[in-house]
């Protein structure tokens, strides 16, 4: 990948002639453009986040519960309800993705029909639109299962959405480590299932945390698959069977139904944006950290 | 390999969740048809062109069933933003690679992928905050066509990017070498070797990029004023296929909730279509 480092200044040092009649010149200058323009969009988002959503961020805008439908109070009922919506969507996605990325990447040939199907459904998965996910919750786990909306249904409709993106990523987390390990593992003898909890799950845990955290990612991130399964409520849940509202339909909700709500829901915004960015940053460093010392004491 | 018991069991375990994550997309699929049943059976096939306008009611014999509009909705904001997001992202991608300097790539990239990761219900509340007061400036009533598109293009605009960035970085530097050799310019460098060897790369993030703008929900839900009906200004208030579903199933009953499931069957494949496709010529080529 870093195979081109050809330094383009010193390949074509650029003829001085006028833009118009030089191609290179025109296209540097269209790129700059360009680059400067979404790059201005890019700080207008930032600063309007931080300007409108910024005053209202305290420590008890975070703890608080919302009062007079969120202009007012804070966020605590709905970041509980957040985390219990995002627990149940990993505690059924995370092992259903990570064996199924075990049983693709480990147990089967290439080619293998069964593997083949599997991966072609998860193909077709992730190209679902969020908002049809939404109506598949609604009728299977609020209508069929009788879950009604609630965080349950929510959690679950989400972990559906995140099983693709998490099943992939953990897959390229095991097909990367080096088959000399598999061939070391099976010539002193160990078990299949050995070699897995010794050898390869530790040696492909960047990817398999990873996979996790994009997951996680996409699942803070969403709204649409959430508005008709978990639903609106925004008190303080008292168990997985009452309805919730996530910190992205909070935000929603309050800019469009809710006169004067847009600084709560521009500090709602700030909080969900930070979370993102700081939880794919302390994944991105803990896999690392994982990795050396399982490695070094396996 | 040695064929222990706790290695069968674990063989069995693991089929079993591979089958239980196979029949995850088997299942939507089921649960859509049988819920879009009922519509598509009283509509019927023709009256989702042919009816005059979209006034559901529970029982299909007294509503109204035409979703063209909110099609031409869909296709018109989706359209708007991949002309505009595909060659902003692909000078995005050539300014990176070719123009600018690498500490400047490597900020702009990183920027680009922050892009990526801002949840569409934070790219609606600054549309509606932001843009649409501005179009209003202009034309009232500034929740429109225009102002989706724009936030549309935002959205997509990093999906095209990082791709064809990717696709890019995965042409061979000997490729590079060679033209340089040639005596190559640097603009006929890109032009004649990098995007024909990326281009598979390129056209896989454009068909991503729409599928993604086809199937945002709340996004243009937030910034496109939701009025059913055909566009025929950048200014008009526009209805998506997307939003006619949030907004609507809050209290849609009967053959009414079924047609909803019915255009979110269609949806679906839609954008299943434009994945696979690009799946198909991501495969196809070597640079992808």
């Amino acid at each position: 990948m870093h195979d081109q480092a050809i330094s383009w200044h010193a390949a074509w040092p650029a003829p001085r002639l006028s833009a118009r009649r030089n191609p290179d010149r025109f296209i540097a200058i269209t790129a700059w453009l360009g680059a400067i323009a979404v790059t201005t969009v890019f700080f207008w988002i930032v600063v309007d986040l931080i300007r409108l959503g910024g005053a209202q961020l305290t420590p008890a805008f975070i703890t608080n519960a919302p009062t007079s439908a969120g202009r007012a109070g804070g966020i605590g009922s709905v970041l509980v309800s957040t985390a219990l919506i995002l627990g149940v969507c990993l505690a059924v996605s995370a092992p259903l993705g990570i064996a199924t990325a075990i049983l693709l990447a480990e147990f089967t040939r290439e080619g293998n029909r069964y593997c083949t199907a599997i991966r072609r459904s998860l193909d077709t998965l992730a190209g679902v639109p969020s908002i049809v996910f939404g109506l598949f919750g609604y009728a299977f786990f609020c209508v069929y299962l009788r879950m009604g909306f609630s965080i349950l249904s929510g959690g679950l409709t989400l972990a559906c959405m995140v099983l693709p993106i998490l099943t992939r990523t953990a897959e390229q987390g095991l097909r990367s480590v080096p088959d000399e390990y598999r061939y070391a593992a099976a010539a002193v003898g160990m078990t299949r299932t050995q070699t897995l909890r010794q050898l390869l799950l530790p040696a492909a845990m960047p990817g398999l945390v990873a996979g996790v955290v994009l997951g996680v990612g996409r699942a803070l991130a969403e709204t649409a698959a959430l508005l008709y399964t978990s639903g609106y409520a925004d008190r303080m849940p008292s168990s997985l069977a009452d309805s919730g509202r996530s910190l992205s339909i909070h935000i929603y909700d309050l800019a469009m139904n809710v006169p004067g709500g847009e600084p709560n829901a521009y500090a709602t915004a700030l909080v969900l944006v930070g979370l993102l960015i700081a939880i794919n940053a302390t994944a991105v460093w803990l896999g690392e950290r994982w990795t050396h010392r399982k490695l070094s004491t396996a | 390999m040695s064929r222990s018991r706790t290695d069968r069991w674990l063989l069995v375990g693991l089929r079993a969740s591979g089958a239980v994550t196979g029949a995850v997309v088997l299942l939507v699929i089921a649960f859509l048809l049988i819920e879009s049943w009922p519509a598509s059976r009283h509509v019927g096939l023709s009256r989702w062109i042919t009816d005059p306008s979209w006034y559901p009611t529970s029982s299909a014999a007294d509503g109204r069933f035409n979703l063209v509009p909110m099609l031409w909705g869909t296709l018109a904001a989706a359209g708007i933003a991949v002309a505009l997001a595909t060659p902003l992202a692909l000078l995005s991608a050539v300014f990176c690679r070719f123009y600018a300097p690498p500490t400047i790539a490597r900020f702009y990239r990183r920027m680009i992928q922050l892009l990526a990761g801002i949840p569409s219900v934070v790219y609606g509340l600054w549309g509606l905050t932001a843009l649409v007061p501005l179009i209003q400036h202009f034309r009232p009533p500034g929740t429109s066509l225009l102002a989706g598109a724009a936030v549309l293009t935002l959205m997509i605009l990093p999906t095209i990017a990082l791709l064809a960035d990717a696709a890019l970085a995965n042409v061979p530097g000997d490729h590079l070498r060679a033209a340089a050799a040639a005596g190559l310019s640097r603009p006929g460098t890109i032009r004649g070797v990098v995007f024909p060897a990326a281009r598979a790369g390129i056209f896989t993030g454009i068909l991503l990029g729409t599928g993604r703008a086809i199937g945002e929900t709340m996004a243009v839900l937030m910034v496109c004023g939701n009025i059913v009906q055909t566009p025929t200004s950048l200014f008009d208030p526009i209805r998506t296929l997307t939003a006619n579903i949030a907004l609507e199933m809050a209290y849609a009953m009967g053959d009414h909730r079924s047609a909803l499931f019915v255009s979110g069957l269609a949806l679906m494949a839609i954008v299943i279509a434009l994945v696979a496709m690009a799946d198909r010529i991501g495969r196809g080529y070597a640079y992808a």
